[in-house]
């Protein structure tokens, strides 16, 4: 119920944004030089005619019984769209939040054994750096280091020419459709192509990942369990790495969580330095583009991506502290 | 330290792993990089788009065709031989034997009659290139009619000249679609316009459509039963959509695309000493404008209209900033348009605009606002306009927006000043001179909304002119009647036209043999050869 309502706010905002932004819908499906004619049958089709709560009425109808509509970009419909999109970012931000977590959380923990230490600056100095480069800079400088100097990562773009259309897409994450066809050498590239992007974007939940972990960890060290466990004789290994970062778990993956949903939503520029055909530069030209359809189908996919994310977080709440069992 | 240099090393480890990218793209494949995501349609009955244009020209053929070296010379490409009849209004086209459809159907006239038929039944965007003759829905079957398997015959509604309409054939919406293809897949009565639009391509030119992924990439592969000496040289070509110019010009120079198609004049710069890169330029019809609302009564002043002519520092802006891309043009007719003038009148002086001004009833400048949208190079032309209209007193504000915004604004003639780009719609000097120089009604809910009336530019007799050249068939005459009109445009217009495009792509030196030509729709791939 709740999140029904919170659907119908999301959809009810986003569609009465769109029409009141200083864009004509009908000039951006049929283009400057259409004559009048062409103009006014389309603004009908668009049902652009008709007062603005029936033309709300009409859409929610549709999209309840799965009708998202076409998108004026693509002029394909607006659901095929996001199956296309929508596994492009997925696969990026898959990858990046695996090595946000898995660089991030262990660098937060040094930082926090070592506060006030050398390495705890050198930690801080590169999540501030992580926090405050522009993404499309980095992206820049990444390609120009890796792929045109060293030559150790793949350019721009999800594949090699050579290697476009030989896996049939199926669930349209290519690391995953390339080792159900068993295509080692499909399966090799696309990750030559993925590794960049995921580590640049992937750097940029590391820095917060990394922060938030040293924040959580200095309060758990600080607890007197920690204490006993010392006096107890564990070694310190034991102690820092299973008991207070099992203590820390709980709030990490609610920020872990939100980060991968941020991800989800795509960004934009990344996808735009590595031609990268995802949700975000998708939902970006089709608002500038004042395409309605495709705004509102791409909106209800974030809406549902955080609404899931954070089920899950709470799911894995249970499995990390007993005590919600 | 070490801690640091051990998370970087894992880094670049981390991306090491799949490494082995190819540093050059497949033998038989040509690659490029460039920005398609205009691309919304492959029906040539429906696109009108550049990016569309150019995909459908590779696919496609019309029945004539100009020469892309001179324009003015018309060829026949699936028709053999054409003539008007005594009337004006009847033209007959006899059509080539043995040309085969990608889908190995035979070409017949009964094909161009129905191509023509569905482009003016569906009446898309392009549709009025055809309608403008006098062509509906309700008249189309007999006046566009195949009389047998060899002959098309169309009718006019009136008499026009004859240049005027076989341009007009030359068009992306000219294009010959295979009807036995196009009706087996219609869904709907829509004339097989959603199966031509992203699925498949069913025409007779050298290339066939592969797929197409919207915003991301197509690809097209050689139709090997092409009749002309137009056949592929290359297997495969495929266009990927990089809009990043700099991640365009990296993929160039590590070799993983044979062709950048945007890259921008710093770029160009830095790649002039490349020895494994060359550049090939082509003008396009694109111009580089900026119009004075006549519903301003300050913009309305002739003398205020002369002036800022004169503000414009046109060689610099070539120089510095657009150089590659755009070059110095004031005319409303490109080069390599028929009618076109090399005539430059105008160029930056600032005493004379002052002195118009002062006439003009402005002795210390005023204050007006440019509708400017967000890309390059306009806000960079509307920055360097502000500077030197400042020079004359004139305080320019620039309100940026989205290129959709501001033309809804303009569309809506509440701008002051707007800033852009116009492309003419098909090859015929009538496209421009209908926009630029006719304004039949300047009520605000006219019918016909061309970039004159945009401007509230009232012209009544300009427009007789401009009118009279489209229905003059002595090509020499109408000829003589554009170049009048321009120079008077020059001269009373509120249009300040400033440049001309250039479309410059740089390659890989092993590679070449694209065709350029002076609109989107003549950039062939067929003679793509790679060494």
């Amino acid at each position: 119920m709740t999140v029904s309502i919170t659907f119908l706010g999301l959809l009810m905002v986003t569609f009465f944004i769109g029409r009141v932004v200083p864009i004509d819908p009908v000039l951006a499906a049929v283009g400057d030089r259409a004559p009048a004619e062409v103009y006014e049958r389309v603004r009908i089709e668009l049902g652009l005619h008709l007062p603005l709560w029936q033309q709300f009425y009409i859409y929610v109808q549709k999209v309840l019984t799965g009708d998202f509509g076409r998108a004026v970009l693509t002029s394909k419909p607006v659901l095929d769209d996001i199956v296309r999109v929508f596994p492009a970012t997925l696969e990026l931000a898959t990858v990046a939040t695996v090595l946000g977590v898995v660089i991030g959380v262990p660098m937060g923990v040094l930082a926090a054994v070592n506060q006030n230490r050398w390495i705890d600056h050198v930690i801080r100095v590169m999540a501030l750096f992580g926090h405050s480069v522009p993404v499309f800079w980095l992206g820049l400088v990444g390609l120009l280091i890796f792929y045109a100097w060293l030559g150790i990562a793949a350019g721009p773009g999800r594949l090699d020419v050579g290697f476009d259309d030989i896996v049939e897409p199926v669930t349209g994450v290519i690391l995953i459709d390339a080792l159900l066809a068993g295509e080692w050498d499909v399966f090799a590239n696309a990750v030559s192509h993925v590794m960049l992007p995921a580590s640049i974007l992937g750097y940029f939940s590391l820095a917060y990942i990394a922060r938030m972990t040293r924040s959580f960890m200095l309060e758990q060290l600080r607890q007197e369990y920690v204490t006993t466990a010392r006096v107890k004789g564990l070694t310190e290994g034991r102690v820092i790495w299973r008991h207070a970062l099992g203590n820390v778990m709980v709030p990490l993956v609610t920020v872990i969580a939100l980060t991968y949903a941020n991800l989800l939503e795509g960004s934009v520029l990344t996808e735009t330095v590595f031609a990268w055909p995802g949700l975000g530069s998708y939902l970006t030209d089709a608002l500038l583009a004042a395409d309605m359809n495709a705004v509102l189908g791409a909106t209800i996919v974030v809406g549902t991506i955080f609404i899931g994310i954070n089920l899950l977080s709470d799911l894995l709440y249970r499995f990390f502290d007993p005590r919600a069992k | 330290m070490r801690t640091l240099t051990t998370i970087l090393a894992a880094g670049a480890v981390a991306i090491g792993l799949g490494a082995g990218a190819n540093a050059a793209t497949p033998k038989d494949t040509v690659v490029m990089a460039a920005q398609i995501d205009d691309l919304i349609s492959l029906d040539p009955g429906e696109s009108f788009e550049f990016s569309g244009s150019e995909v459908i020209s590779n696919m496609y053929q019309r029945l004539i065709a100009y020469d892309i070296k001179d324009v003015t010379r018309l060829y026949g490409q699936l028709a053999e031989t054409w003539y008007v009849g005594g009337d004006g209004k009847t033209y007959t086209f006899k059509i080539r034997r043995g040309i085969k459809f990608h889908s190995g159907n035979v070409l017949t006239a009964h094909d161009a009659a129905y191509s023509l038929q569905r482009a003016v039944i569906m009446n898309k965007s392009p549709g009025f290139i055809l309608t403008q003759f006098g062509l509906n829905k309700d008249n189309v079957k007999q006046r566009i009619r195949a009389t047998d398997d060899h002959t098309l015959v169309v009718e006019t509604a009136g008499q026009v000249a004859p240049t005027f309409f076989f341009y007009c054939l030359t068009a992306v919406v000219g294009g010959v679609v295979d009807s036995k293809a196009a009706m087996a897949n219609e869904r709907a009565g829509d004339f097989g316009n959603a199966w031509l639009k992203s699925e498949a391509s069913a025409g007779t030119g050298p290339y066939k459509l592969v797929n197409w992924k919207p915003k991301e990439s197509y690809s097209l592969i050689r139709f090997d039963d092409h009749w002309s000496g137009d056949k592929a040289a290359t297997q495969r070509v495929v266009v990927r959509h990089i809009a990043e110019p700099a991640s365009q010009r990296l993929l160039l120079e590590k070799g993983d695309v044979d062709y950048a198609r945007n890259l921008t004049k710093d770029q160009l710069e830095a790649l002039a000493n490349n020895k494994d890169i060359k550049v090939q330029q082509e003008r396009k019809g694109s111009i580089l404008y900026y119009s004075l609302n006549q519903k301003n009564p300050t913009l309305a002043k002739p003398e205020v209209r002369e002036a800022l002519k004169y503000l414009i520092d046109y060689d610099a802006l070539e120089k510095n900033v657009l150089k590659g891309t755009y070059v110095v043009h004031q005319s409303f007719l490109p080069q390599g348009f028929l009618g076109a003038i090399p005539d430059r009148p105008y160029k930056l002086d600032v005493a004379k605009a002052k002195d118009l001004l002062a006439k003009g009833g402005f002795p210390n400048g005023f204050s007006i606002t440019m509708d400017t949208r967000n890309t390059s190079p306009i806000t960079d032309i509307a920055q360097t306009m502000q500077a030197t209209f400042a020079q004359a007193g004139v305080k320019l504000e620039i309100i940026p927006g989205d290129g959709r915004q501001t033309l809804t604004k303009y569309r809506a003639r509440n701008h002051d000043i707007y800033i852009g780009r116009w492309g003419p719609d098909y090859q015929d000097p009538h496209t421009n001179a209908e926009t630029f120089a006719m304004n039949e009604d300047n009520t605000d809910d006219a019918k016909s909304k061309t970039l004159a009336w945009r401007n509230a530019w009232n012209i009544p007799e300009m427009t007789a002119k401009t009118k009279s050249a489209v229905r003059e068939s002595d090509t020499k005459k109408r000829v003589a009647i554009y170049e009048e009109v321009q120079r008077e445009h020059h001269k009373t217009s509120p249009f300040v036209i400033m440049f001309q495009q250039i479309e410059t792509v740089a390659h890989r030196a092993n590679v070449g043999g694209f065709l350029m030509g002076p609109s989107f729709e003549d950039n062939l791939y067929h003679a793509i050869k790679k060494n």
